[in-house]
């Protein structure tokens, strides 16, 4: 069911013919439900197109995310979530087809400018992806891997320090600390995962993606992440798609909703899902459909 | 219902027609490597026979000098006439003495020269010393001359035959492992032969072959993998090239290697080098393909997690992918290199075709290569060759079976990484 | 001094400079934020440096091997000039280290382009091929014309000139090369089509995964055996025992049959056709099987009647690139087939194929641009533009059929 793959994702939308009538016309803001603005944002999404081979697959949607908060993004498959994620550190320009359009300021620069360098930008915004992909390399390379490639430790101490910390962070240091040289491969699924988190926080992201972390993953060590991005937040803003409301629920402050490629509603976590103001929303959370 | 029998009757002889074609090609396979490996076992001995050699100081080195300058233009057949004379004291006559010095090699010679080469002070002495045997006489050792024959219809008449079992039952006559066969190039004697000459051929060859297909068959494959525009014309029309070329005739490759490297930039005829790169374009498609069907099989993810902590795209490539997928890549590598060494074809056209009798000591020098050498021995009647041909095959073969096994090894290995 | 001096000195230059271009960055990076690694730019200065030079020299000595040999003697002023441009361009790349300097993007730009040559040498080779069998075929065709290349039927190019020939050398007509070749592929194709496809369907539809797993291996090693070796093989072992069977028979069999290295060469690609055919009918989908197995449909009549008719297009294919694998192999026919020209269709004689005589044509010290090497280049050229096209079709027909069930 976890149908979230970014090509199909799109699929989906293109294959439903009555997306243009039901998406609204460009810059027209009024059709998001509740307040896309927060004080003191630290990024800004303004008027975000996404097109696959010519196709709309994300439409017109605007947003700002405050610092150190959790955004969750939810909405039934092929809504749009991840494909609108992506944005954020440019991910969608390893898809040849897609073009994405708009402004997304991070830091006072809009990051969907050709001039800026998605190398330094994707060290600023880290990612998390749906399936825990460790490098077949050992535990301490992979968390290691950033850190070199951006020249972040001057020597073996300092590396050393940086990959301890960050797997501290990531709670999984005590479990890992004997078998550093062990490949990352042979952890359980949970422990890849987060494995993949602390490589990601190895290179000290600003904002960190998560896209549907948990899915590919038992409950036990969904509950083990969960708590983990709880911790996170502390020093990191992050975004996360999740499949499962009760996930929105209990690790967000804000949740957007997406349906068919548009921002529905946008609200603070508790009104979206006691009191949804759009109709959409509230069958998406009464279960209608999804 | 009564059709059913005749229906399961069908079944069961289509069924039968299956397991017969794959019992005939794997008879088929079977008496290929029996006639080849029955006729070539006995080429890896060799017969010699031991004399007891006088150095004579008269005929070697008549005023002392023990210069070897002197010695070495001394006449060291006369020292092998005298000693097998003296064996067969009986035998008088010009041609009959001349027809019992032939029973052993004309390579015997050398074989003495050689040892007083590097023991000079032998001069004078008398040693027992195993002279490697004419070919007849190594082929009627070895059983394949049938002693009940009519004698002319056997290269070895009544007199030789005679001579050789007074040497049996001596026990002076024996067969060795056969070194000469591994250590001295071509000759227009068989039992002076080897496959040396051209497996330096062929190493020479095939380093020319790996050194330029490898790093290209490689680049063009990441290229094409991974940054090539998708859904270019251009890029479509290398592909199809490629798929095209790995099916053309391997002859079609050495008329280019003809015209191009020899005519216009007129690179040394008949040398390895040439080969090696007319080789190594027959290899580049077998390369390439495999490569990209080895870098397909990594998981897209991998290279995702190194995006998503800010690696560039070369990195991601260099630092995730390449790394996984090399020993895919190897493995078609290994396997590229197996067909370049049993290929013949092309290096037919470009010259590699040629009575060498010198060990190649460069890429540039004139060479042949182990399947040319199996060529030129098996035009030639003579026994002893057929005998060396099939020797040189299982020569062959060997090295291909022990490339083809790394290659599934290293496949095998590149599975178990990529799950 | 010679090139290879330079060459090395050059590559010396290149490791110190890679060195003092890491140093450099290593310093200043003390103080700020870096945007490349430090390797990155020690390598883009190593790099830009030496390619550059040897880029002169390369362009110097073409330009001296075809437009103005004098430049030989000059040299020496090549090899300064290039370790002068050498030391600039470091010069320049190391000012260039600064803490924004983009050395990583320099750098993968120089990778990239790498990479892209590398692929063009691919076409590189296709037009070689061309031009090079093209352009001698041309200088051919200038001498025999070619309708009486493609349409005559006397081959006999070790002829010495005959008063009624327009040519300046013997007959040069192909028809009986192009008869021989396909007579041999049509025999081989008779023993490798049936046998290779029925070991196919076998292997795929009722081996157990056993048999298949020891099987399998087994027929691969027939397609790995090189071809010099079946070639000796039909003349040792193939071709003396069709003579004598035939003798045996009263029927009179040259020993260069075109039967025996028919034969033979169909056991070569047996495995060639049984290993294509065991992928396509693999890809026919299973509930295609199950429709017909459900309907009490026996094994064989559900492979005959919906396998078959279902795998046709790729199984065709295959058989096709097999038609053009025999057409161009070349080593069991120069061993086992006859040398000259015999426009027959009995295959109990020796007849001769296109593949044969350039090996003949070329073989032994010959002038290049005697009409005797040119022909070897037009029946090159005849041999490269068949099988092209057979491959052409084949891949496209292939591609095709694996579209269909994907």
């Amino acid at each position: 069911m976890y149908n979230t793959d970014v090509m199909n994702d799109n699929k989906n939308i293109i294959d439903s013919d009555d997306l243009i009538s039901q998406t609204p016309s460009k810059l027209d803001n009024a059709k998001t439900v509740g307040n896309i603005h927060v004080e003191d944002p630290r990024i800004i999404a303004k008027n975000i197109n996404v097109y696959y081979d010519n196709k709309i697959a994300i439409n017109n949607v605007s947003i700002d995310i405050g610092k150190n908060e959790v955004l969750a993004m939810i909405g039934p498959s092929g809504c749009g979530k991840s494909t609108f994620l992506r944005c954020f550190n440019r991910m969608n320009d390893t898809i040849e087809s897609c073009i994405v359009e708009g402004e997304l300021y991070l830091d006072n620069e809009n990051i969907l400018d050709k001039k800026t360098d998605v190398v330094p930008l994707r060290a600023k915004v880290g990612m998390v992806f749906q399936k825990p992909n460790p490098f077949p390399k050992s535990v301490y390379d992979n968390v290691a891997y950033g850190p070199k490639i951006h020249g972040m430790a001057k020597n073996k101490i300092e590396l050393d320090e940086i990959v301890i910390k960050s797997l501290e962070k990531a709670g999984l240091y005590e479990e890992v600390k004997d078998r550093l040289d062990t490949p990352g491969t042979s952890l359980s699924g949970g422990q890849q995962q987060r494995l993949c988190i602390a490589r990601t926080i190895a290179v000290n992201p600003e904002v960190i993606l998560m896209d549907e972390p948990c899915s590919a993953l038992d409950p036990i060590a969904t509950a083990r992440i969960e708590e983990l991005i709880y911790e996170l937040k502390e020093n990191f803003t992050i975004i996360i798609v999740t499949h499962s409301m009760q996930q929105a629920a209990r690790v967000s402050q804000r949740t957007a909703y997406f349906h068919l490629g548009s921002l529905i509603e946008v609200g603070s976590t508790d009104k979206i899902f006691t009191t949804p103001q759009h109709k959409l929303t509230e069958s998406y959370i009464t279960g209608r459909f999804g | 219902m009564n059709n059913l029998k005749a229906r399961l009757a069908k079944e069961r002889r289509f069924r039968l027609y299956g397991i017969l074609s794959i019992a005939l090609a794997l008879t088929l396979l079977s008496i290929l490597f029996i006639s080849i490996f029955s006729q070539g076992y006995t080429a890896f001995q060799e017969t010699k026979i031991q004399l007891d050699i006088n150095f004579e100081q008269s005929v070697l080195d008549p005023k002392k000098t023990k210069d070897w300058d002197v010695v070495k233009k001394a006449n060291f057949n006369i020292l092998i006439k005298n000693s097998i004379n003296e064996l067969f004291p009986d035998v008088s006559g010009r041609s009959q003495k001349r027809k019992l010095k032939k029973l052993i090699s004309t390579s015997g010679e050398y074989q003495l020269r050689n040892y007083i080469k590097n023991n000079i002070e032998a001069i004078g002495t008398t040693k027992k010393m195993w002279l490697l045997a004419d070919d007849d006489v190594d082929m009627l050792i070895k059983g394949h001359i049938n002693r009940s024959l009519p004698e002319n219809e056997r290269r070895i008449d009544n007199d030789e035959l005679k001579w050789i079992e007074v040497l049996e039952t001596k026990k002076i006559i024996k067969k060795f492992f056969n070194k000469t066969f591994f250590t001295s190039g071509d000759s227009a004697e068989s039992e002076q032969s080897g496959i040396l000459g051209a497996l330096l051929g062929s190493l020479f060859a095939l380093s020319i072959t790996l050194i330029i297909s490898f790093p290209i068959g490689i680049a063009t494959a990441i290229y094409l993998e991974e940054f090539a525009p998708k859904n270019n014309k251009f890029i479509d029309f290398i592909e199809v090239n490629i798929n095209n070329l790995a099916a053309v005739p391997s002859i079609i490759f050495g008329l280019l290697g003809l015209a191009i490297f020899l005519n216009f930039f007129e690179l040394p005829r008949s040398a390895p080098l040439v080969g090696g790169m007319v080789l190594s374009l027959m290899t580049l498609p077998t390369i390439i393909i495999s490569s990209r069907v080895s870098m397909k099989a990594v998981p897209p993810s991998i290279k995702e997690g190194a995006l998503g902590v800010g690696a560039s795209e070369i990195q991601a490539v260099f630092h995730h992918v390449v790394p996984v997928a090399i020993p895919g890549m190897l493995t078609g590598t290994i396997i590229g290199m197996a067909r370049a060494l049993g290929e013949s074809a092309p290096l037919l056209v470009i010259g590699m075709v040629a009575f060498i009798v010198d060990i190649p000591q460069s890429v540039t020098d004139p060479a042949t290569a182990l399947p040319i050498q199996i060529y030129l021995w098996a035009d030639t009647p003579e026994r002893g060759f057929v005998e060396r041909t099939s020797a040189a095959i299982i020569v062959l073969l060997i090295f291909l079976i022990l490339m083809n096994s790394l290659a599934v090894y290293l496949r095998q290995r590149f599975e178990k990484d990529i799950n | 001094m010679s090139i290879t001096s330079i060459l090395l000195i050059i590559g010396l230059f290149s490791i110190s400079g890679y060195y003092a271009g890491l140093k450099k960055s290593l310093v200043l990076r003390e103080n700020k934020k870096f945007h490349s690694a430090p390797i990155y730019h020690g390598a883009l200065l190593a790099i830009n440096s030496s390619l550059s030079s040897i880029f002169f020299i390369i362009s110097w000595l073409i330009i001296e091997k075809n437009f103005y040999t004098d430049l030989e003697s000059f040299r020496n002023i090549l090899y300064i000039i290039s370790i002068i441009i050498f030391l600039t361009v470091s010069l320049l790349t190391f000012k260039k280290i600064k803490h924004d300097f983009q050395a990583r993007d320099n750098l993968e730009k120089i990778i990239q382009y790498f990479l892209l040559v590398c692929s063009l040498l691919a076409i590189l080779v296709t037009i070689g091929i061309f031009l090079s069998v093209i352009f001698e075929s041309n200088k051919f065709f200038g001498v025999i014309s070619i309708t009486e290349f493609l349409f005559g039927t006397h081959w006999s190019p070790q002829m010495p000139i005959r008063e009624d020939q327009a040519g300046s050398s013997g007959a040069f007509g192909a028809v009986p090369l192009f008869a021989g070749t396909f007579l041999i592929a049509f025999i081989s194709m008779c023993i490798a089509g049936p046998i290779g496809l029925m070991s196919a369907i076998y292997l795929s539809e009722y081996a157990s995964k056993k048999t298949r797993s020891i099987v399998k291996p087994l027929t691969e090693i027939l397609a790995g055996i090189p071809t010099v070796v079946y070639g000796f093989f039909a003349v040792v072992v193939v071709a003396p025992f069709i003579r004598n069977t035939g003798s045996n028979f009263g029927i009179e069999i040259a020993s260069e049959s075109a039967l025996a290295a028919g034969l033979v060469m169909g056991i070569m690609i047996i495995p060639f056709v049984s290993s294509i055919s065991d992928d396509v009918i693999n890809s026919v989908p299973q509930n295609l099987k199950n429709g017909s197995l459900g309907v009490g449909a026996t094994k064989s009549e559900t492979i005959k009647k919906v396998i078959i008719p279902a795998a046709l297009p790729g199984i065709i294919g295959g058989l096709l690139l097999a038609v053009s694998r025999a057409i161009g192999e070349t080593m069991i026919v120069v061993m086992a087939a006859g040398m000259s020209a015999n426009l027959t269709a009995n295959p109990f004689e020796a007849v001769t194929t296109v593949t044969v005589q350039i090996v003949v044509l070329l073989v032994g010290d010959q002038e290049f641009d005697s009409p005797k090497t040119l022909a070897a280049f037009a029946l090159g050229l005849v041999l490269f533009i068949i099988t092209l096209i057979l491959n052409y079709i084949a891949l496209h027909v292939v591609r095709k059929y694996r579209e269909q069930y994907e």
